[in-house]
């Protein structure tokens, strides 16, 4: 407890030491973000331990007089601290060499703005009290606000962040009513106290549904998630994977402590809420994510889409304990969390894949890129196995979580209430479909991005370059690496993480998985049984690595080795230039096609006449024009009519104030 | 049974079907050309055709990343999991519990993946198309695949092929009608993902229509050679899984040697039968436009989920 407390101090510390720009700013360029990554190490640690430990408190003497910052560190608080530092860890180490060349003043402000962030997490997963916590939160709002608008002077990136803020406060606003409805004007703000609340199931259900929006519209589900694909383009890249990666990722933390925890008593019906908004989030995202040629616009909807995995395997599991099914609630739960660990690494890792291309091309247009396998070799392979990671293929750590995930809606057979039952494998359908639809979009920027040949912009990037190799730096490399490894790890040894998620489960639920799921051997991944299902990814690519061998060996063995190259043949085409690849948006031209409906798009033909003739397609989002538009109307028309009342004449104030007055005179006595 | 029984079992199932997988292809080719008034080549030409593959130089483009020249033997080595996890002759086999029904699923996405980036890896026009349009047919062929699967898993309570199987194999005969309704997606299934009428046309060099044939059109000798075993394998794995799901009396148990020349012949006997029938289809059905092709595999994916409500509404 006093060692996260002392990770969060030394953040902060490093935050003001950027400021301060000791020795130049020396300090922030070589220091700040390597010790930071030090600091994240530690947190890891420490989180990874308190999943074993008994939970432990603690009381600072901040905060106003009589409200005291309470902290408190039990297994799901750890499990989110590790979570936090070890993907922070790879993200800071990035950053070191990612911002190496800024400018002084920015850098400074960077490595202010970026420790805070950092520490304002921690504060909100240790926070034990509503008072706390939602400093904390605000505390971090603000401070990826500033980084959201790092390059301020752009309109667009000051509008983005415009939207970001409004967005985030709409939610803490939500979730500020949640605590307030569960405190109800007794007691204190303390955790404790809130958890010991007794509500009406109305109240309840009320407290829920504010818990759950305010939490979502910071973790970019459906409908509150326009500021996500704005504000994660906008940030320099280790923003992007540190809000994306682990931001998100609080407001899931929040969500499972308030409805988990402090609300409790959970109904299946809140379930439902969550696996239809879930269901949704995740096929909107996949689908705007097809559309998008901006490489980091499209990993934000990515970053929607895998919120709202977590969500059905969070909402599957509030269906089983609304029923009273503890084992299947627990896998439900375990599959929500392991995704979101999951996601942290590998949309982390493609953000800082991203990152990289950013840095040393200046590309951020797909269908301006191509042939970067060449020329960045190390960053193309770990943007390939974070690729693969996202797409849930095995071996890699998206299938585990994804595998679990579908082990949860085959247990609806258990559920009593017939159309739950039946529904619950509607929402595997979707997860299918999501899931085949991701990897289809990865295809497609692994192929445009990395493969192929240089496409102009690109070509003219390549020639910019003095040597041959634009990759990375070692910063960037060992950032990069750690999340790739993190990506085989977590893929390869599931059922390790399986027996430290367990125990949130039985810390939470009070009940966790099946003795034959935990005593199985640790090569095996066993959720329930044995005979209904198991899972040894170890065995897997064993056998693949094994075959890819012996094959590579025998064919080396009987056969000649001989290789000639040659121009591509292209079924005998001997004109090929570049340009007659398929870009981005030719490659999701079938979704366009087959989900037209879904996407508004705005075509501009070109007439027979016009002289500079150009095609545009504009594809947006339905939920600006049936949700965001009217909201924002009936905002300017509700502000024009108290718009007024201010008539800038000080004698009409004073009659406001006198009235006001009057009023309180007579109802106030 | 001991592990060694068990073992052995295991690679000599995985070796029978990596080794009789051309033949599979040489019947269906066969039964075509009767079928089509041709003269039939030889049963064992796809094995003439890749042994004098293998003796050829290969020539690979300028460009070929290393990403390019491991995707054939990452599609082999799928597949021959693929051949070790469906129960072909025997259940209960000591490798099946490493992947189950999802696993298996991944295994061929994961497959489809590697050969999509090499095809536009060259950066060639056909590469790129045929990529987009194996994409196209994998989002929706995977989740109709997994729903097709998810019935059988709920009848049996399991994703363990091995005991889907058995219970399958070993109960009173019973008309599930959800069994029924999987099976016709399953078949859809099988004809979109082995690349065959009415969804691409395997024998096609066709811009307009070519879909797997313009993936690897840049492959050549041991890489195309590899490449056509991963397809066969491919193909056979997928008759025999619909085999084991939909009719799957006479296979063995692992280790029960005595009924292993039974399940053979048994297996001998459905093949054939299957091969046939996938040439007769192939000779009656003609080819879908593309766009036609996600209507079809979207009727799949319905069939399949209701088959999965049907199993919930009516107990069977």
């Amino acid at each position: 407890m006093s060692g996260a407390l002392a990770c969060i101090v030394a953040w902060l510390a490093l935050a003001v030491a950027s400021l301060l720009r000791l020795r130049g700013a020396w300090f922030a360029r070589c220091a700040a973000f390597p010790l930071g990554a030090l600091a994240a190490l530690v947190l890891a640690v420490i989180g990874l331990q308190a999943l074993w430990q008994p939970a432990a408190a603690m009381t600072l003497p901040l905060g106003l007089p009589g409200l005291p910052f309470h902290l408190h560190l039990d297994p799901l608080a750890g499990f989110f601290l590790f979570l936090l530092g070890a993907v922070s860890a790879a993200i800071s180490v990035y950053a070191a060499g990612y911002f190496a060349d800024e400018a002084p003043g920015r850098l400074a402000l960077i490595g202010l703005q970026y420790h805070v962030f950092l520490a304002s997490m921690a504060l909100v997963i240790l926070a034990d009290d509503a008072y706390l916590f939602m400093v904390a939160w605000e505390t971090m709002a603000l401070a990826s606000y500033f980084l959201v608008t790092t390059d301020h002077r752009e309109p667009a990136i000051r509008s983005a962040g415009f939207l970001y803020l409004l967005i985030a406060h709409l939610g803490a606003i939500a979730i500020l009513l949640a605590f307030g409805i569960l405190h109800g004007g007794r007691g204190d703000y303390s955790f404790a106290a809130l958890r010991a609340a007794q509500l009406t199931p109305f109240w309840s259900s009320v407290a829920f549904l504010l818990a759950f929006f305010g939490f979502g519209a910071k973790a970019g589900m459906l409908p509150l998630h326009a500021w996500l694909p704005e504000a994660h383009p906008a940030a320099p890249s280790p923003v992007s994977a540190l809000m994306s990666g682990v931001m998100l990722k609080t407001a899931i933390y929040g969500m499972v402590r308030v409805i988990y925890d402090l609300i409790g008593g959970l109904r299946w019906e809140w379930g439902l809420v969550v696996l239809v908004v879930g269901a949704g989030t995740t096929l909107f995202g996949v689908l705007y994510a097809l559309m998008q040629h901006d490489l980091k616009r499209l990993l934000a909807y990515h970053s929607i889409e895998n919120i709202g995995i977590i969500l059905l395997g969070l909402g599957m599991s509030m269906v089983f304990v609304g029923f009273g099914h503890p084992a299947a609630a627990a896998l439900g739960l375990i599959a929500a969390l392991y995704h979101t660990l999951n996601h942290a690494v590998f949309k982390a890792l493609l953000f800082l894949g991203a990152g990289s291309i950013l840095h040393s091309t200046g590309l951020r247009n797909l269908n301006d890129m191509g042939g970067l396998i060449r020329r960045m070799p190390q960053t193309a392979l770990y943007f390939l196995i974070g690729a693969l990671a996202i797409s849930a293929l095995p071996p890699l750590n998206g299938f585990v979580s994804e595998w679990l995930t579908f082990q949860t809606a085959l247990q609806a057979p258990v559920l009593e209430h017939g159309v739950v039952r039946s529904l619950l494998p509607l929402f595997a359908a979707t997860l299918a479909l999501a899931g085949a639809l991701t990897a289809m979009c990865f295809v497609k920027v692994t192929g445009v991005a990395f493969l192929g040949q240089p496409r102009e912009a690109a070509h003219a990037a390549h020639q910019a370059a003095a040597h041959g190799r634009i990759d990375c730096g070692p910063a960037g490399r060992i950032g990069m690496a750690w999340l790739a490894i993190a990506c085989f790890v977590l893929g390869l040894f599931p059922s390790a993480i399986l027996l430290l998620l367990n125990r949130i489960c039985v810390a939470l639920l009070g009940a966790g998985l099946p003795e034959d799921a935990l005593e199985s051997s640790w090569i095996w991944l066993v959720p329930s049984s044995r005979a209904q299902a198991s899972y040894s990814p170890l065995i897997f690519i064993l056998v693949i690595v094994a075959v890819i061998c012996i094959t590579a060996f025998g064919v080396r063995r009987f056969y000649h080795g001989r290789v000639r190259t040659a121009p591509p043949w292209d079924c005998g085409y001997p004109l090929q230039t570049a340009r007659m690849q398929d870009t981005a948006d030719a490659f999701g031209q079938p979704i366009r096609h087959v989900f037209g409906p879904l996407y508004l798009m705005r075509r501009h033909l070109p007439g027979p006449d016009d002289p500079a003739p150009r095609f545009v397609l504009r594809i947006e989002d339905r939920h600006w024009v049936w949700l965001y538009l009217p909201v924002a109307r009936l905002v300017g028309f509700l502000s024009e009519k108290v718009a007024l009342l201010q008539r800038g004449r000080i004698s009409i104030y004073l009659l406001y104030s006198f009235l006001t007055l009057i009023v309180l005179l007579v109802f106030v006595r | 049974m001991t592990t060694t029984t068990g073992i052995a079992f295991q690679l000599l199932q995985s070796l029978f079907v990596v080794l009789i997988a051309p033949l599979l292809m040489g019947w269906v080719n066969r039964c075509r050309a009767w079928l089509q008034n041709r003269r039939a080549p030889s049963l064992l030409l796809p094995y003439y055709a890749m042994a004098k593959l293998f003796h050829k130089d290969a020539v690979i483009a300028r460009d070929a990343s290393p990403l390019f020249r491991l995707t054939p033997y990452v599609l082999f080595g799928c597949m021959w999991l693929a051949a070790g996890i469906v129960p072909v002759l025997a259940t209960a086999l000591p490798f099946a519990p490493a992947a189950d029904v999802i696993a298996l699923v991944g295994v061929f996405a994961l497959a489809r993946v590697f050969s999509a980036l090499a095809a536009m890896d060259i950066g060639t026009s056909f590469g790129g198309l045929g990529a987009r349009r194996e994409m196209l047919i994998g989002f929706l062929a995977e989740p109709a695949m997994l729903m097709t699967l998810f019935t059988a898993a709920f009848i049996s309570g399991s994703t363990q092929l091995t005991t889907i199987v058995n219970t399958l194999a070993h109960r009173a005969f019973e008309v599930h009608p959800s069994l029924l309704f999987a099976a016709v997606a399953f078949l859809m299934v099988l004809l979109a993902e082995n690349a065959r009428i009415p969804i691409d046309n395997p024998t096609t060099h066709l811009e307009l229509t070519m879909v797997h044939e313009a993936m690897i059109l840049e492959y050549s000798a041991r890489h195309l050679a590899l490449i056509e075993w991963a397809v066969a394998i491919k193909l056979f794995a997928y008759m025999t899984l619909g085999i084991a799901l939909f009719l799957p009396w006479g296979i063995a148990a692992a280790g029960d040697w005595a009924a292993l020349p039974l399940a053979v012949v048994a297996l001998g006997v459905k093949l054939a039968l299957a091969g046939a029938g996938l040439a007769l289809l192939e000779s009656l059905l003609a080819k879908l436009r593309l766009f036609l092709a996600p209507e079809f595999l979207s009727a799949a994916f319905l069939l399949a989920v209701l088959g999965m409500l049907m199993h919930f509404l009516v107990r069977g």
